[in-house]
């Protein structure tokens, strides 16, 4: 049996959570995912101005603080904080922790291949718009394919301690330890559909553990200090889902379920580089108080495409608020709303959308709102996008004088004129896996 | 008897792209069957009125005793390009749990 913890849900998540994992209890491998789709744009961006950058900043130091405990408990990390470059980042990690053996994973990042993909005639059309790709292709800021568990395995087996990779899949990070100790072969399809499903559930971090949970959120025990998740993995591909004892939280199928719902297409066909994970064949059992053994899971073989995570500019955007109180809070709201789109039209501005929405009264749910008839206050919030960064700018200037030339009892522009911000968007496409050759380098 | 749908079920929701999927998962298995009654496409659909543009699609995962609904065209052009504030369509799921159901 092998221990595998994750400590990162994302960029961002708590910077306590790894070192909490590696403190409060025995685990074999720590896995943190980093990476979000828009998150290799803005690597990407970083690494056209300074050479070494463009990999996640928090990832270093991280290992610098945790490097003694993992040395000394034989820890293994697998990690994708290599954006668009795991050596700058393999090199950063050896400054902060002298004397640990650091692979990365090379072959993800294909942005200066695309005219060589298309030369050879992919069209690398959209998956969702059917789109070619040529249609974005000088707008374009990063491409990588998403890579599987075999390679980061393989980085794993050079005796590394710490195994940076870019674009892989957040499943693999989990299964990549499984298939490195276990020796699970490609076609053992079953195998992979399961330690490919521990994966989505811990790659999310607390999600799995009693954050966001809907089910009787208030008696989630002692949030504050939530445990991140832990996968029990045996060598069938079997496995149990738990938290250190003295963490808060809690691990129950109910809270498993949720998880396994998260963010889930067809549950017969979730495919990954590695297999296609049948969703319909997991069997969830409580054993133990935050214990849930998983088994029965069946999988069948991998695709024989990679995918390509493509990001590129697609126009500018600016959203504004200014609150309104009771009474009339919605009403007064509304004809702000209409003063501001008629001024917008007499200044001859054209956006490809203008979006309304009035925080307090529908902004989520919109018709599916319960009703609120007279709400206390509101904010009205208005959105503009386009491609002409001129006209977005201008809007940003149409919002603050209301408080004086519009409906009464307007407040909350302490802020200022809203932010412009470039739209990175996401196009998503296939490519013959063949084309996608990976390889290991022991950063030195 | 008319309930919500609060009363047999809890969820999850979340994004891909532009669709935005809920995860309905039964109380108690014996729920289950009324779930898959109760919470059709065509009325999970009606419910959200304008804010699904696209079709509203359904998988059954008995194991789980749980659907999966996919939402199309839910989430204002989705990820960056989005000008909702729920741009990941974290809080439909919640939003469902409204939705009257004939409860036996």
């Amino acid at each position: 049996m092998i221990r595998i913890a994750n400590g990162q849900g994302f960029w961002g998540d708590w910077l306590e959570a790894p070192v909490r994992l590696v403190d409060e209890g025995p685990i074999d491998f720590l896995v943190l995912d980093y990476l979000a789709e828009v998150t290799m744009s803005i690597l990407q961006k970083q690494k056209q101005e300074d050479p070494a950058l463009g990999y996640a900043r928090d990832f270093p130091p991280l290992i610098g603080r945790l490097a003694a405990r993992l040395r000394e408990r034989n820890i293994k990390v697998v990690a994708n904080a290599g954006g668009v470059n795991p050596v700058a980042c393999a090199r950063a990690v050896l400054a902060a922790a002298p004397g640990l053996k650091v692979a990365v994973v090379h072959g993800d990042d294909v942005f200066h291949r695309i005219d060589e993909f298309t030369g050879k005639g992919y069209e690398m059309r959209d998956m969702d718009t059917g789109e070619p790709i040529a249609s974005i292709r000088p707008r374009i800021l990063s491409a990588n394919a998403y890579i599987g568990a075999f390679p980061l395995a393989e980085a794993l087996d050079t005796g590394a301690d710490v195994v940076i990779a870019g674009r892989s899949t957040d499943t693999a990070l989990t299964l990549a330890p499984m298939v490195h100790r276990f020796g699970w072969r490609p076609d053992e399809y079953d195998k992979l559909a399961a330690g490919t499903i521990a994966g989505h559930i811990i790659e999310c971090g607390a999600q799995c553990t009693g954050g966001n949970c809907q089910m009787d959120w208030q008696a989630i025990p002692d949030m504050a200090n939530i445990g991140y998740p832990i996968i029990e993995a045996e060598a069938d591909g079997s496995f149990t889902v738990t938290k250190h004892a003295k963490a808060g939280g809690r691990v129950h199928s109910d809270v498993v379920k949720e998880q396994l719902l998260y963010e889930l297409g067809d549950p017969h066909r979730y495919m990954t580089p590695d297999c296609t994970a049948d969703f319909t064949t997991i069997q969830l059992a409580d054993t133990a108080p935050d214990r849930v053994r998983v088994t029965g899971i069946r999988g069948g073989a991998r695709p024989p495409t990679l995918k390509l995570s493509i990001s590129y500019t697609d126009g500018w955007k600016s959203i504004g608020t200014l609150v309104y109180s009771w009474p009339q809070a919605l009403e007064k709201a509304r004809a702000a709303d209409r003063v501001v789109r008629q001024r917008l039209e007499t200044l001859g501005l054209r956006f490809d959308e203008i979006h309304t929405e009035y925080f307090g009264y529908n902004a989520c749910a919109g018709p599916a709102a319960p009703p609120n008839p007279d709400p206390p206050e509101i904010q009205l919030r208005i959105g503009v996008r386009g491609e002409d960064r001129r006209m977005v700018d201008r809007f940003t200037r149409e919002l603050i004088p209301l408080v004086l030339n519009g409906p009464p009892g307007a407040t909350g522009f302490g802020e200022g004129r809203p932010p412009v911000r470039e739209i990175v968007a996401y196009w998503s496409a296939l490519i013959p896996r063949e084309e996608i050759e990976t390889r290991v380098e022991v950063v030195a | 008897m008319k309930q919500p749908l609060s009363t047999v079920a809890h969820t999850r929701s979340g994004d891909k792209g532009d669709t935005s999927n809920i995860g309905v998962i039964a109380l108690r298995p014996e729920y289950y069957p009324v779930i898959l009654r109760e919470v059709t496409p065509e009325r999970v659909k009606a419910f959200f009125g304008d804010r699904v543009t696209g079709e509203v699609e359904r998988f059954e995962l008995p194991n789980l005793g749980a659907i999966n609904l996919l939402l199309h065209g839910a989430l204002g052009g989705g990820g960056t390009v989005s000008l909702r504030i729920d741009a990941q369509g974290k809080t439909y799921g919640a939003a469902l749990l409204r939705m009257e159901i004939e409860i036996d």
